[in-house]
């Protein structure tokens, strides 16, 4: 229901984020993601599971890569890929602040739904006294 | 009782966001929260150092909100309104939703609804976007105020969360 405006604020950030939302916006890649959170791994390695030939991964990992979501390992020969934090933390940071501002609405909405429900009992108590 | 570990945000699709809690009281309440200006003027605040200066609803299907936010650290406003398309009352809402200055296109739908089962109402707010880029800019634009405001509400915070825990 609520966002924040965009401001000028932020623009390299923005920009950053579009290309890591982009190239998470695909099964493949986001799996291929998942594969190197335990390590380096290379690129034929990576082609195995997905049954895709190897160019076909490869035009996945350059998407990665421009996204700065994977680099390439230390290994010259091999040229394992591997995960970059620092994209995909920005992009989690980005929904910790959407969940924080709904938490922090919904903890005053707490504290008002018990004012209403104890006003609610004093007006019943003076009703019941009436009588 | 309250249940901030009911609290849930999901996607669950391309276009929309979700975002369910569980309130412990009974949903004529927890709909008065959401619809009566005087009550949502309590806890719609927007972001902390924000205040919301004007809100009006005509709760009644083609009926306006609109709602105003103002920060008290450089005045600077922000504003959403929208039109009804349903209402049942104590159960659902339907309205759409624009900001005045959005950085996406389009408008969006919001859908709320209530569910009450003994004394406890979860409520679930679908809001669905025009497209994925609309649905992603507009969560994108969230983050880059919370960015900026971070530094400056962890101040305000930290002490809180101190004092909590002691």
């Amino acid at each position: 229901m609520l966002v924040m405006k965009q401001s000028g604020y932020g623009k390299a950030i923005s920009d950053r984020l579009d290309r890591t939302f982009a190239a998470l916006a695909n099964p493949t890649r986001r799996a291929i993601l998942a594969r190197l959170a335990s390590g380096e791994v290379s690129v034929s390695e990576l082609a195995e599971p997905f049954s895709m030939t190897q160019p076909a991964v490869s035009r996945h990992l350059k998407v990665l890569e421009r996204a700065g979501l994977i680099s390439s390992g230390s290994d010259a020969q091999r040229r394992p890929r591997k995960l970059e934090a620092r994209p995909l933390a920005e992009a989690t940071e980005w929904l910790e602040r959407y969940r924080e501002y709904w938490e922090a609405s919904f903890a005053r909405l707490d504290g008002l739904l018990s004012e209403l429900k104890a006003t609610e009992k004093k007006h019943e108590r003076a009703a019941a006294k009436k009588r | 009782m309250f249940f901030p570990d009911t609290f849930k945000v999901s996607t669950p699709s391309d276009r929309e966001i979700q975002v369910t809690r569980d309130f412990d009281a009974p949903r004529r309440l927890v709909f008065d929260a959401f619809t009566k200006p005087e009550l949502v003027r309590r806890w719609l605040l927007g972001p902390p150092g924000w205040t919301m200066p004007l809100c009006e609803i005509d709760l009644r299907v083609g009926g306006a909100y609109r709602y105003v936010w103002r920060s008290e650290n450089d005045g600077s406003h922000m504003a959403i309104g929208g039109v009804f398309r349903e209402v049942i009352p104590l159960e659902r809402l339907v309205a759409t939703e624009k900001f005045d200055d959005a950085g996406y296109p389009g408008e969006a739908l919001d859908t709320t609804v209530f569910v009450e089962t003994r004394g406890i109402t979860r409520t679930t707010i679908t809001i669905l976007y025009e497209s994925q880029e609309a649905r992603d800019t507009a969560r994108r634009s969230g983050m880059e105020y919370g960015m900026a405001a971070g530094y400056d509400r962890l101040e305000t915070l930290l002490p809180t969360f101190i004092g909590e825990r002691t």
